[in-house]
């Protein structure tokens, strides 16, 4: 049996995709939308190709990517431990709901002052943002997973006499990777976005430094290119992250 | 109650389990209980909602303490879940990222069985609950009914001398859930255990249980106890047979008492 490379609605999206970029390329070429606002797309993926041809931006993107791997993997280790004992800990929990509820209502980016004093000009401080914007969404998905584990694999797990680490491990973590996994897949989106506007204020280096630098440089050319960059990294990443996701929740539905 | 001490296999004795009211008033919702079950037999329990029958099963297989009385399985009192009790819950215990055939064999790993006679007891649990060819899908893939068929073959394998089933089939329509008894009645037979099953159904406890103990709305006690003297090869085809119907109307008619009772109480619980 073979394996249909695109789902009908995975086709639609694509058309829809194809005729927005398509209609995008027209107006420009029209000149409907000046070469002075935005670029047609053809120019921004002629230049995306230069810029990783040439290398020219490479230690920009590398130091990027490199900001947003450790941003997210603190974040999402420290947002499962916090979350973990927040679960173990109802009454504490009953306290801090509250606030991480409103969490995101506060723009977590007008602390930078704080962090340029406290880290300087540097990648921490652009870690140290980006771990403050996305630890949350790992925090509450780690609450969400484990109360949703099933009352009924909890008796199991009495049944099978696990104590409680076992029971973690062979119980509560896989029943609580959808959730889980849910939390990391935001957490890494929000690590992406907190890493690449912390690079416009904070740093001399990173795909969000070069953008803000084309622009201050009226240099559309490398400021659509690296936007064209960020766009395709954010959706391939997310796309491969969501796969999997769905994967999981179905082979978990109950 | 009746069986020689020697025949008994588990014996509750003053049972009773309360538990506390948010308001800090206490709630008794079972007991006192005093039930002798008789080694391989299959007895079923049936009561009106909410009589404690669930809560009678944890007790017994040491899930939950009770709050006075004394448990023993085979002559040991029991605190934890003893050796040899296996439980199907009504819930679907399955779990979803193990396949069927790991899903099976999960309970002897965790014993530290040796893989081959782990792969010779899964083989045997799978065949029997018919499952073969399901051994590679995941629970999210099988039906309810299969699903459970998965709990009851993990149950099976390790091989238990009481089996514990809490409503197992109650999620399942009516067609399935005959199929399954009889099932389950092949089980008894070939294992030999001893099986305790609790169900809302009367018809299924009719059909399925050598005797029968009807429970008082709560705080839940046994009020009465029908041996439906059955013979040990049966299946589902005994609902036609004129002393079902004899037993089901016995069980009704102590039933219907305490369902009434129950629903005085809520009525008059939303009365203003």
């Amino acid at each position: 049996m073979s394996r249909q490379i695109l789902s009908r609605e995975g086709w639609i999206r694509l058309a829809v995709i194809v005729a927005f970029v398509g209609a995008f390329e027209a107006a420009c070429r029209l000149k409907l939308i000046p070469r002075t606002v935005v670029l047609p797309p053809s120019e921004m993926a002629t230049s995306l190709w230069r810029i990783l041809q040439t290398g020219e931006h490479t230690t920009d993107i590398l130091s990027t990517l490199q900001n947003v791997a450790i941003s997210a993997a603190l974040a999402v280790t420290a947002g499962f431990a916090i979350g973990v004992i927040l679960h173990a800990l109802p009454r504490l929990r009953a306290t801090v709901e509250p606030l991480l509820a409103s969490y995101y209502a506060v723009p977590t980016f007008m602390f930078y002052p704080v962090f340029i004093v406290v880290f300087g000009v540097s990648a921490r401080a652009i870690i140290a943002i980006a771990v403050l914007l996305s630890i949350v969404a790992m925090i509450a998905s780690t609450l969400t997973g484990l109360d949703r584990i099933p009352r009924v694999l909890r008796k199991t797990a009495l049944i099978y006499r696990m104590n409680t680490p076992t029971r973690a491990v062979l119980i509560d973590f896989p029943a609580a990777a959808p959730h889980l996994f849910t939390g990391i897949k935001l957490t890494f989106a929000y690590a992406f976005i907190g890493v690449i506007a912390s690079e416009f204020i904070l740093s001399g280096q990173g795909i969000g430094y070069a953008i803000a630098y084309a622009y201050n440089n009226f240099d559309n050319r490398t400021m659509y290119g690296l936007m064209l960059l960020v766009i395709l990294v954010a959706t391939i990443a997310n796309t491969a992250l969501d796969t999997v996701d769905r994967r999981l929740q179905n082979r978990l539905r109950r | 109650m009746t069986a020689p001490v020697d025949g008994v296999h588990a014996r509750l004795t003053g049972v009773t389990r309360t538990f506390g009211l948010p308001s800090g008033a206490k709630l008794r919702a079972l007991g006192p209980i005093d039930l002798d079950i008789r080694r391989g037999e299959f007895f079923g329990v049936v009561g009106p909602s909410g009589c404690g029958k669930s809560t009678l099963l944890d007790i017994l297989a040491g899930l939950s303490p009770p709050t006075d009385g004394s448990v023993v399985f085979e002559g040991k009192p029991v605190d934890g879940v003893p050796d040899g009790v296996g439980v199907v819950f009504q819930e679907d215990a399955s779990l979803p990222w193990l396949s069927v055939h790991n899903n099976v064999a999960f309970g002897l790993r965790r014993a530290g069985f040796e893989a081959a006679e782990t792969a010779r007891r899964v083989d045997y649990a799978i065949g029997f609950m018919g499952l073969r060819e399901f051994a590679n899908a995941y629970p999210a893939q099988l039906s309810g009914g299969m699903r459970q068929r998965v709990c009851i073959a993990r149950t099976l394998v390790l091989q238990p001398r009481l089996i514990l089933l809490d409503e197992p089939f109650g999620a399942l329509d009516q067609q399935t859930r005959l199929l399954m008894g009889e099932e389950l009645l092949r089980l008894w037979r070939e294992t030999g255990a001893t099986v305790l099953l609790i169900t809302h159904a009367l018809d299924e406890a009719a059909m399925l249980s050598d005797r029968v103990g009807v429970m008082s709305a709560r705080p839940g006690t046994f009020i009465d106890f029908i041996e439906t003297q059955w013979p040990r090869e049966r299946d589902s085809r005994i609902v036609s047979d004129p002393r079902f119907g004899a037993v089901t109307a016995r069980l009704w008619d102590k039933l219907r008492v305490e369902s009434l009772k129950i629903m005085g109480t809520r009525t008059q619980e939303k009365a203003p």
